[in-house]
């Protein structure tokens, strides 16, 4: 079937690029410059009296200075223009992120220059116009990595690069008058420890749901008789919504803690971390041994035949063969895992566990946006940086034997 | 040596293989045929305990295989097989070296026994070494695959269907250099094969199995010239005068006496000097020996008699 088939893919794909190359535009250009011109109709930056009063939105030339709102007009119009023509991928990803440090930085000095000289009640916060540009050309630069094809350490430079830049945006104080560094500057130190407890029940239940899941991967791999019942109940516990899942647990493990003297001596309460770690352990497991498995089941026959047939044992097979043949597809899900537990833990907070998410719960109680964005924003960071460094390693662990072979 | 005797795998209520008894003295090979799911890989697989046997035993060089462990007998028993099974994480050296390292064997003499390998194997050590297996061609991973099945210097190398995916003119030359291989080392080899040719061309005798059952164990020529069993006529089927000349060479037909015209070498098959004659209408053709110097000639009719049914 696909013998016969095959011969005419190459016209077909070869007539699709003609036509496109045809159209005059790029697709996927008109659709940020939309974005982007749509942008300049709302309202650059948000100016409030005091944290908790609805806002009044300013357009990007009340915002700013005239010279510097001119500026980042013409820069934004022409990213405009050059994502819509057909132009080398290179000059969309460097006019991209050249525009995105322009936004960076405008906004900063909007919020200086919104802001009454001395008024510490005020707040200006990033309009919809600012979030939308931000969007569009975010997607414009990773756009242009994708066509790039960039090799997986370059994109994680160009990450380190951009996180750079934005310490040193943050450190230089550009930003310090934006509500959200307001918020920041009342909790600093709260701020740091709740990142921490955050990362810490992420990265925690992440490896503990490796160090559980991939011997029992490993387990259902031998034995396929247990593994539908096995994953299908790591399935149901995949299908409990997350609020729900946390709440469930809350009486077992109080329980526990009041019947079982070393269970709360361990720190395990009803609340708290001890539910929150269960949970998103819980929820980590299913991808875990599930990648497992199909990982050692991909393993070539031949090679793990050829493993046996030489005299390894069961062991010196698992680890030298098996283990590390299936290591990039366990390495996706620890990518899957990762990402999905760096989100979950935002709701642990409503168990007193913690993390990024007190901020966005007492955001939403005191009905301040601002608080909300101190604790999502940097919530969104982390599982995108995450998503970045975690796809960049999988497809240096699969590629790397197809490089080593071309040295 | 290897001694297989009454050997015999049931699966549930099927007996695939069936008290299958021979042996394969030093330094021969031994080519098993017959139809698919005959019971080949299962009897191969059986010798170094990959599989179990239901009964019967198996002696290498006089010791019994169940004597000790499996995975250290198949330490000392080489394994090559279809597809090859290089390892796609690990370079050609760390590939051939699998075995010597599974053994304990030093560093050094791991890799000067590596390189004399790929140098044996016609892949000059400087240039393989650090390849991956997936840069390699098909023959290429063959000859890695034989190469890492003799790293440890087994007497025993087993092998099913080694040769299977390699394109005919490949195949032809690896089979010669496996042979010259095995001159050289003495290995006993125990080749599973599903092309008769193959099997005529390696072997010193020919086990044909049928329905797990052996019903033939003897030399190629044997083989062919007494067939046991309807099966085994078929399998050779009916180009056996053919078979028969691609097993002698023009030196033991040669004789005294004159011939004109292109020469055929001693050591050149009975049926090449065959095809010669018919191609070029001749009777005779001068025979020469490796340097060049005519040492006498060959008659298509001697070739014609060799070609018939023993009496
Ligand atoms: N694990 C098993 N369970 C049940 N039956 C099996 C098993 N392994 C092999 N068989 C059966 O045993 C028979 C012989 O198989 P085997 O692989 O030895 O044949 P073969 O001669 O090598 O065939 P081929 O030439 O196709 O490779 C086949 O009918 C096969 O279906
Ligand atoms: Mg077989």
């Amino acid at each position: 079937m696909r013998r016969a088939t095959s011969p005419e893919a190459p016209e077909v794909s070869a007539i699709a690029t003609t036509a496109r190359s045809r159209l005059p535009f790029d697709k996927l250009g008109v659709l940020i410059a939309a974005m982007a011109g749509s942008a300049a109709f709302l309202p650059f930056a948000t100016f409030r009296v005091n944290r908790i009063v609805l806002g009044e939105g300013r357009a990007l030339f009340a915002a700013l200075p005239f010279g510097e709102a001119a500026f980042l007009a013409i820069a934004i119009a022409a990213g405009i223009v050059l994502a819509v023509s057909k132009t080398p991928a290179r000059w969309r990803l460097a006019v991209s992120l050249a525009i995105l440090v322009a936004l960076c930085v405008a906004i900063g000095h909007a919020s200086t220059f919104l802001t009454p000289p001395g008024d510490r009640m005020a707040r200006v916060s990033p309009g919809s116009g600012f979030w939308l540009s931000i969007f569009a050309f975010a997607l414009l630069a990773a756009d242009a990595i994708v066509r790039l094809k960039l090799a997986p350490i370059v994109r994680i430079g160009i990450l380190a690069a951009v996180a750079l830049f934005l310490a040193l945006l943050l450190a230089s104080g550009t930003l310090s008058d934006l509500s959200i560094l307001r918020e920041y500057a009342n909790r600093g130190d709260t701020f740091w420890r709740e990142a921490r407890t955050h990362l810490a029940l992420a990265l925690g239940s992440l490896a503990v749901a490796v160090v559980a899941g991939v011997p029992l991967g490993i387990v259902l791999h031998g034995r396929r008789g247990w593994r539908a019942p096995v994953l299908s109940v790591l399935n149901v516990i995949q299908t409990i919504p997350s609020l729900a899942l946390f709440g469930l647990l809350i009486a077992p493990l109080a329980w526990l803690a009041a019947n079982v003297p070393l269970a709360a001596a361990l720190g395990i309460s009803g609340i708290g971390a001890a539910p929150a770690m269960v949970a998103l352990f819980a929820y980590s497991l299913l991808p875990v041994v599930a990648n497992t498995v199909v990982g050692l089941d991909n393993v070539p026959p031949a090679a793990d035949d050829a493993a046996r047939g030489m005299g390894m044992t069961d062991w010196q097979r698992l680890v030298g063969v098996q283990l590390p043949l299936s290591f990039p597809v366990i390495l996706t899900s620890i990518r899957i895992v990762l990402v999905q537990n760096i989100g979950l833990a935002t709701v642990a907070a409503l168990i007193g566990a913690g993390g990024l998410g007190v901020f966005v719960f007492q955001g939403i109680g005191q009905s301040a946006m601002d608080l909300v964005l101190l604790g999502a924003v940097p919530t969104v960071a982390l599982a995108f940086v995450a998503a970045v460094v975690l796809d960049a390693t999988v497809e240096m662990a699969s590629t790397r034997s197809a490089r080593r072979g071309r040295d | 040596m290897v001694e297989i005797d009454d050997l015999t795998k049931d699966y549930a209520a099927r007996r695939v293989v069936d008290g299958v008894s021979f042996t394969v003295g030093d330094g021969e090979i031994a080519a098993v045929v017959g139809p698919s799911g005959s019971g080949k890989t299962t009897l191969l697989r059986m010798i170094n305990r990959l599989i179990e046997p239901s009964s019967g035993s198996v002696r290498i060089d006089g010791k019994d295989t169940r004597a000790v462990p499996p995975h250290v007998l198949r330490r000392g028993i080489g394994y090559a097989i279809q597809g090859y099974g290089l390892f796609p994480h690990r370079t050609v050296a760390q590939n051939i070296a699998t075995v010597p390292r599974l053994m304990g064997w030093a560093r050094a003499r791991i890799d000067a026994r590596v390189d004399a390998l790929l140098d044996l194997f016609q892949l000059p050590a400087a240039e393989f070494r650090h390849r991956m297996p997936n840069s390699l061609s098909g023959g290429q991973q063959q000859r890695v695959g034989v190469a890492r099945a003799l790293a440890a210097e087994p007497n025993v190398l087993l092998m099913d269907e080694p040769f299977g995916a390699l394109d005919p003119i490949i195949r032809t030359k690896a089979q010669s250099d496996l042979l010259a291989i095995q001159r050289r080392f003495g290995t006993t080899i125990i080749v599973v094969t599903h092309d008769i040719e193959e099997a005529i061309h390696l072997g010193s005798r020919i086990a044909v199995l049928d329905a797990g059952k052996l019903v033939q164990y003897a030399t190629p020529a044997d083989v062919i010239a007494r067939p046991a069993t309807p099966l085994v006529a078929e399998l050779i089927g009916g180009d056996r005068p053919f078979r028969l000349l691609s097993l002698g060479k023009v030196v033991d037909l040669v004789e005294a006496g004159p011939a004109s015209g292109e020469p055929i070498r001693a050591d050149a098959s009975l049926r090449d000097a065959y095809a010669e004659l018919l191609w070029t209408r001749r009777d005779v053709l001068p025979v020469i020996d490796a340097t060049g110097t005519v040492v006498g000639r060959i008659r298509r009719d001697a070739i014609t008699v060799r070609a018939g049914a023993p009496s």
